[in-house]
Order: C-alpha cells, then structure tokens, then sequence
C-alpha cells in the first residue's frame, strides 16, 4: 500500500467481545429490533424477514453466521440495514453505537485464525487506540450467503 | 450534444419499426405486388437510416441506405420482388435487430459486418443493368425534364394537391469549382426539407451524396410554401448560382396516358384495391392521431404507482380493521369510499400496465416460416386473441415459453408431408396460437394436427431416462404419462435438430409458467395432434388470498387456487402407500400437513380431530391443506423476498399485512 492514506468511515458494531466495523457507504440505517417473521427452508442464520416501509427485507443473524452462541434479543439489539448491489438485507447485532474514522495506515490485513470467522470474510483488521476492530467485507459476506 | 438522453428513445422506436418492418417482410411475401405494404417497408428502412444516422450508428445507416435503393428500384418497377430478394431483405432485417440489441446492451454499434449484406443487396440492383444506363444518362443530360415522374411519384403529386401542397421541380447550379458539392447538396436537401418534402431528385440521393453529378442537379418537392420563398432561401446558400423552378401540374388525363408500360399497369392493379380499402394518406393521419394520445414511460415509473397503489390498499385494509373496531357511522362510510376509490385506482394503474399480447404474438409468423422453410414442412399458423392485455411483467416472461412451444409443435408435432399425407392429413400442417381472456386469468393455447404425443414413447424415454421405474411406468395412466414431459433432462425427439431435443424443453416451460403463478396443461389426441394450455393470472401485483393461521404464524394461500374448504374429522384420514389420504366427493384427496411442511412450531391441528382443510388444485390435482384457523380472505399486494431468498422453497413471496407484519404467501403448486 504506497498510495497516500486516506481516511473511511465505520459502523462499529459487537458481537459477544469484539468490535466489528462495515464500511458506512453500505449502511443504510440502523434499527431497533423489530418483528420478524421466520422464514421456513431458509439457511439457519436466516432469521427471517422484516417489514422495512413496505419493503420486505431478509435478516440475517451474524451470531449464526460466525459460529458463535446464541444471546438474548434485549433493547440493545439493533439492525444494521446494508445494502450490496441490489441485495437489502438487515444484521442482527448486540449492539451498535458509534461511527469510526479509520485511517488506511492503521488498517492491516487480517491474520489467520481470527476468533471464528471465516478469514474471507474480513477485509482488515483497524487499530483505533488501544481498540482493535475486525473489518469486515460485507459483499462477501452477501453474496455468499444469497440462497 | 449528449446522445445519451436520445439513446432509448431511439432503440424503442428502432424496436418499433422493425416489428413493423417484420410484419411488412411478411406481407410482402405473400403479396409481392402491393404497393402500400412496398411503400411501407421503404418509409421504415428510411426512418431507420435517418435515426441511425443521427446517433452516429454508421453501418446500420449503410445497410437501410443500400435496402432504400434496392426498394426503391422494386418501387420503380426495374426489379421483381422474388423469394431470393424477400430472403436477403430477411437478412437484413435480422442484422438490424442484432445491431439495435447490441446498441441497447453497450451503448455502441457492434462490430457485426454488414458487407455481405449491402454486397448482396447491390447483387440483386446489378441484376437490371438498365437501371445503370438510366442514372448515367441522368448524369450526362442536364435539361430540368430530366426529372422524368413515374405513376407513384404522379400519386404523390396528386395527393399532396388534395392536401392544398404544390408540387416542383427544382433545378439546383452550382458555381463552377464548387469544392465540396455534395455538401452543398446536402444544405439544399436540408434547407428544403424545412418547407416541404423531397420526393425524388435526379441524380438519385445516394449519386449526390457520392459527389456522382455535374454542376447541378434536379429536385421534386412538394410544399406548401410559396416557391420564391423556397427560391431565396436556396439562392442564399453560398455556392448556389441558380435555382430554377417548375411547377408539376398532374391531371387526371396524364394517369391514364402513362398506362402503357406492363409494369405501371400491374403497379395499379396492386394499388387499386388499396384506393378502395383505405386512403393511404387517410390511414397515416390515423396513426399520427392515435400517437399524439400516448405517452412513452418508463417501466419504473410504473412500478413506483403500484407500489404506491400498494401501499394504499395494505393502509386501507389497516383502516378497515379501526373503522370496524371504532363503530363510527361516519368513519365506516369514509372508509367504505376510500374502499371504492382505491379499488378503481387499482384498475386504472393495472391497466396502464396492460400490453396486448400481439407484441408477443408478432415474432411468431416470422418464426413459424423460418422454421418451415428449414424443415420443408407445409405450416400455416392461425393466431387469434392478439388484442387480449397482460401485465407487461407476464408479457416479457411469457416470449421464451411460448417459442418453446410452437417450436415443438412444428418440430415434434407435426408430421413430415409425406407422412401426413400417407395418414390422409393434408400435407399442410397448422398450428393454432390463442389468446382469450377467462374470468381472472388469460389462456394461451398453442395446438397443432400433428401426430400427438405417442404416450408408450414417452414412458419408454422416461424409463431409459431413469425417471420412473418400469413399474410406475404401467401404472401410469395417459394424462400422467403425457405430464412426464414436463420433467428435467427430457426429450423424445429421435434426431436431435438445431430447433428442439437438446433436452432443455418442457421443464424450463413449466418452470417459467409457474415462476409468474401460471400453469400448463396438455391435451393429447394420438394421431389428431396435441394442446398445450397456458393459464395465466392477469395481474402479478394484487390478488384475493385467504389467510391462515399456523401455530403463531400467518400464512396468505391465493384464492384462485382453493377449489374449497372442508373440516375433516381426523379419524377418517387413512394412510396410503406412506401418504395420508382422505375420501372427498368420492375421489381420494391427498393431505398436506402445511404446519410440517414449513416447519411450524406449535401447530395445533396436529393434536385436534376436527380438521381445516383447505382444497387446493393444481391442473387437475387436488390436496386438502390441514390449517389451524382461517382468520379471512383479503386483498394482498405480492412482494417478492428479493434475489437473497429468491430460491426459497414453498414460498411464493411475501405481503405486508394492515398491521405492518409480514405473510408469507404459500406457494401451493410446489406442494402438491
């Protein structure tokens, strides 16, 4: 990376004890939990689909997505709409609260074995002080999940 | 200037025209002699060449330039319309839809070759050698009488005197050393067409353009304009020394004096019963008339009113269930009119979105005779309906299967001629295409009096194919054989042609029909020829759908599938061959329990031992669906679960109930 740094911008999401970022150009808006109806023969981490202003927009828990255990839905569970191409679809997390400016210096790529997701799926690891945030390529993560 | 804006309207009237141009080739070859089909074909190739010209499209402007000559020397009589020049007009017509989908995919005019084309189009011009002493003499002589009029170019006069026009020949000097001549012949062209028309010139146009005249040329023009003003506007070109006028004056006398050529006398015979018909001149002020009445939109825009409408109704059914709960006199009858307005609302947006059929239906003569000719088979195809609508999403879907179709007719169905004829058939094959509206639905049938489906043949693929057993096989009985061929990796035709018996056939049919909530069926007829019914819902958007409960979930089940509704008492339920049946009006009607089927949690007709059943059908099959309650029937709008979940089995898509949930809309057909 000889180009000159430049700074993106991040949703910063948790998931059980690590932070995670998605690029803000994909985000199009973060929700409080809301009414989900399953969604039979989907894949497992395929809660179901919301009611999105008439729109009907799947979601999917990222828990279930990386392996990790199951939580509690509380008031701090929120979700995060994303949109690819034209695939919306809505990301269970624990929490979301703040947006990252991220230089690309303190960007690195990501090392093997990094907790349980799929290495493919991260697109960086993002140094924020002492803070240490898995960046994650939310296209990948998408299209490889589209039925 | 930015093209860009000028790019799709250029391809949807391209499109336009050359749908037309198809019908016209067609014409044409039926009734080589028509003058009025002849002068279409010419206006189109020329409307052609002038958009594409404009827009820069440099070999579709060559070809349409090279096919205006070759028309235009049929026009004249100097060349007979034959099969070999109808099959080269084909041709062309086939390359220029090519250019003008390549043009709509990349924005740029393919690097197809139309050389070959334009070659064998000069071929068919060659031909008549007289045609090219006749343009030398033009180039050598210089009087004004040069400019000869033939009976269609007299027609032209006449009619535009009728209109109140004049009629001139122009005769257009140009200053000696003229550098660039055919540039200022363009300017007078253009300055020209500003006041009137140009409807023949000597040198021809494409002599002209290609610098092929002298010091000057003639023009013929119709106007309405007085000629001095025509005259100082040209004399004001730089360039231009001269311009001399002469009126043309047509009478009545001078039509039946140029009567003595063989080939103008046929020219009217043609053009006579057009007179009687229609006025030509009549039929176009028509069309114009029609046209400034429609508006070209997008078919976003149109997906954004239904959205819209839809989001209306699911607020309407919302305010249906307050007014109901509120027992307001005043607010029931507010309601009631909301109801009213948003039901013709409804209508109005559905019918914008309605085409006729006939833009599917149109491709086929063309199809139907290509596919004639390479299988030297004898086919007439007989299409009623046309003017029967669709929703424009059906329209667009629904082109593929039915060339499958017809394509099958022609190359399963019927028979090679001799064989027909050694079955006391006529030799000439017809396929029947139709269209007709039916309740709530649109039926398409494609039928042909070929020799059917041979039902043994079919069991016997089958059984090779590995898709049933020899034991199934003897149980099967005709209507479920036939259904056989509706399965994956399918194909009974013995040779494998370029047409059809690639294996990819039925299957693909029957899964489009169904992806837009259709249905096929077959009607066979061993030796008298087979039926393919194509059911069709007429709209995608909204329909009537009952909803059903399932342990804590709501499920929408589309009405026009429910046959009925029963209560089953579940010790009736007997168990065949591991499938749970029950007798109904004496006929055996599988269950399906929906609340397994979805993976339901909690369902609670598992336990109870009066059951709802929901009868649904499919063709002719029926199933009782095993619900816990019906909670009512409903107007529901579609949504699709997007390209994410697009694949998801048993669910035809989603709707948004008036409490804001989400239903998921059953999909019935992949469950029985």
């Amino acid at each position: 990376m000889e180009t000159a740094a430049y700074t993106k911008q991040f949703v910063i999401f948790r998931l059980e004890n690590e932070e995670y970022g998605i690029d803000i150009l994909r985000v199009k808006e973060i929700k409080e939990m809301m009414r989900i109806t399953r969604v039979p023969k989907a894949a497992q981490f395929v809660c179901g689909v919301i009611n999105l202003r008439g729109e009907v927009i799947p979601v999917i828990n990222l828990r279930k997505k990386f392996n990790l255990s199951e939580s509690e839905i509380n008031s701090n569970t929120r979700i995060i709409i994303v949109s690819v191409d034209d695939i919306t679809v809505g990301l269970i997390v624990d929490t979301s609260s703040e947006v990252l400016d991220i230089s690309s210096e303190a960007i690195e790529d990501a090392p093997d074995g990094i907790g349980s997701v799929d290495q493919g799926y991260i697109y960086g690891i993002g140094k924020v002080g002492e803070r240490i945030i898995i960046l994650l390529d939310i296209v990948k993560i998408i299209t490889n999940s589209a039925v | 200037m930015d093209m860009n804006q000028y790019l799709e309207i250029f391809i949807e009237e391209s499109q336009e025209h050359l749908q037309g141009l198809n019908q016209s080739l067609l014409g044409l070859e039926t009734n080589p002699k028509d003058m009025k089909i002849l002068n279409e074909i010419f206006r189109v190739a020329h409307t052609l060449k002038g958009m594409a010209g404009t827009m820069g499209y440099n070999g579709v402007m060559n070809l349409t330039h090279q096919m205006e000559n070759v028309l235009d020397a049929i026009r004249n009589g100097k060349v007979e319309v034959n099969t070999s020049i109808v099959d080269i007009l084909f041709e062309c017509l086939d390359y220029l839809e090519n250019s003008v989908n390549v043009i709509a995919n990349t924005g740029q005019e393919g690097n197809g070759n139309a050389d070959a084309l334009i070659a064998s189009l000069n071929g068919i011009l060659l031909k008549k050698p007289q045609d090219e002493t006749k343009v030398s003499e033009a180039l050598e002589s210089s009087s004004i009488d040069t400019l000869k009029l033939n009976q269609y170019d007299e027609n032209i006069v006449r009619k535009a005197v009728q209109q109140g026009m004049s009629a001139y020949k122009a005769r257009v000097m140009l200053a000696d050393g003229c550098m660039l001549k055919s540039a200022r012949a363009f300017i007078v062209f253009q300055t020209v067409e500003r006041y009137g028309e140009i409807f023949k010139s000597v040198p021809k146009v494409e002599d002209i353009e290609d610098e092929k005249f002298g010091n000057e040329f003639t023009i013929a023009i119709i106007t309405k304009e007085p000629e001095a003003l025509i005259k100082k506007e040209l004399e004001s070109i730089s360039e231009i020394v001269e311009v001399k006028f002469e009126k043309i004056e047509v009478t009545a006398e001078t039509e039946v004096s140029t009567v003595n050529d063989k080939q103008i006398s046929d020219n009217k015979k043609a053009a006579a019963p057009v007179t009687d018909d229609k006025d030509n001149s009549d039929d176009s002020q028509g069309k114009k008339a029609r046209m400034g009445k429609t508006v070209r939109v997008d078919i976003d825009r149109l997906d954004n009113l239904m959205n819209l409408v839809s989001e209306l109704i699911i607020i309407k059914t919302r305010l249906e269930g307050v007014g109901a709960d509120s027992k307001n006199q005043d607010m029931t009858e507010a309601v009631e009119y909301l109801e009213r307005i948003t039901t013709s609302l409804h209508d109005a947006v559905m019918k914008v979105r309605m085409v006729p059929i006939e833009r599917v239906f149109n491709r086929f003569p063309r199809m139907v005779r290509d596919l004639s000719k390479d299988l030297s088979k004898d086919i007439t195809l007989n299409m009623s309906g046309e003017e029967t609508e669709l929703d424009r999403t059906v329209i667009d879907e629904i082109g593929d299967p039915l060339i499958h179709l017809i394509r099958n007719a022609i190359d399963h169905g019927i028979e090679e001629k001799e064989e027909r004829i050694r079955n006391n058939k006529s030799a000439n094959g017809t396929v029947n295409l139709r269209a007709y509206q039916d309740g709530n639905s649109v039926v398409i049938e494609v039928e042909d009096d070929g020799k059917g489906i041979d039902v043994e043949k079919v069991k016997k693929k089958a059984i090779e194919r590995g898709i049933i057993s020899q034991k199934d096989a003897n149980e099967l009985d005709e209507k479920n054989a036939v259904e056989l061929l509706f399965k994956p990796g399918f194909s009974t035709a013995d040779k494998i042609s370029d047409l059809s018996g690639r294996g990819v056939g039925l299957d693909v049919v029957k899964t489009k029909i169904e992806s837009l909530n259709g249905i096929v069926e077959v009607e066979n007829t061993k030796g008298k020829g087979s039926k393919f019914i194509i059911r069709l819902p007429l709209t995608l958007a909204i329909i009537q759908a009952l909803l059903v409960t399932l342990g804590d979930e709501k499920y929408a089940i589309p009405l026009n599938v429910i046959r009925d509704i029963n209560t089953i008492d579940a010790s009736t339920i007997r168990n065949v061959h591991g499938q749970d049946v029950v007798l109904n009006r004496n006929s055996v009607l599988p269950i399906v329990r929906l609340g397994r089927m979805l993976d339901v949690d909690n369902v609670k007709s598992d336990e109870s031992e009066e059951l709802t059943a929901v009868v649904v059908k499919k063709g002719d099959k029926n199933a009782a669906f095993i619900v816990d309650n019906l909670i009512g029937q409903q107007e529901i709008v579609i949504k699709t679960l997007g390209k994410f979940l697009s694949g998801i089995k048993y669910i035809a898509g989603a709707t948004i109930l008036g409490d804001g949930q989400v239903a998921l809309i059953v999909d019935t057909n992949s469950l029985i």
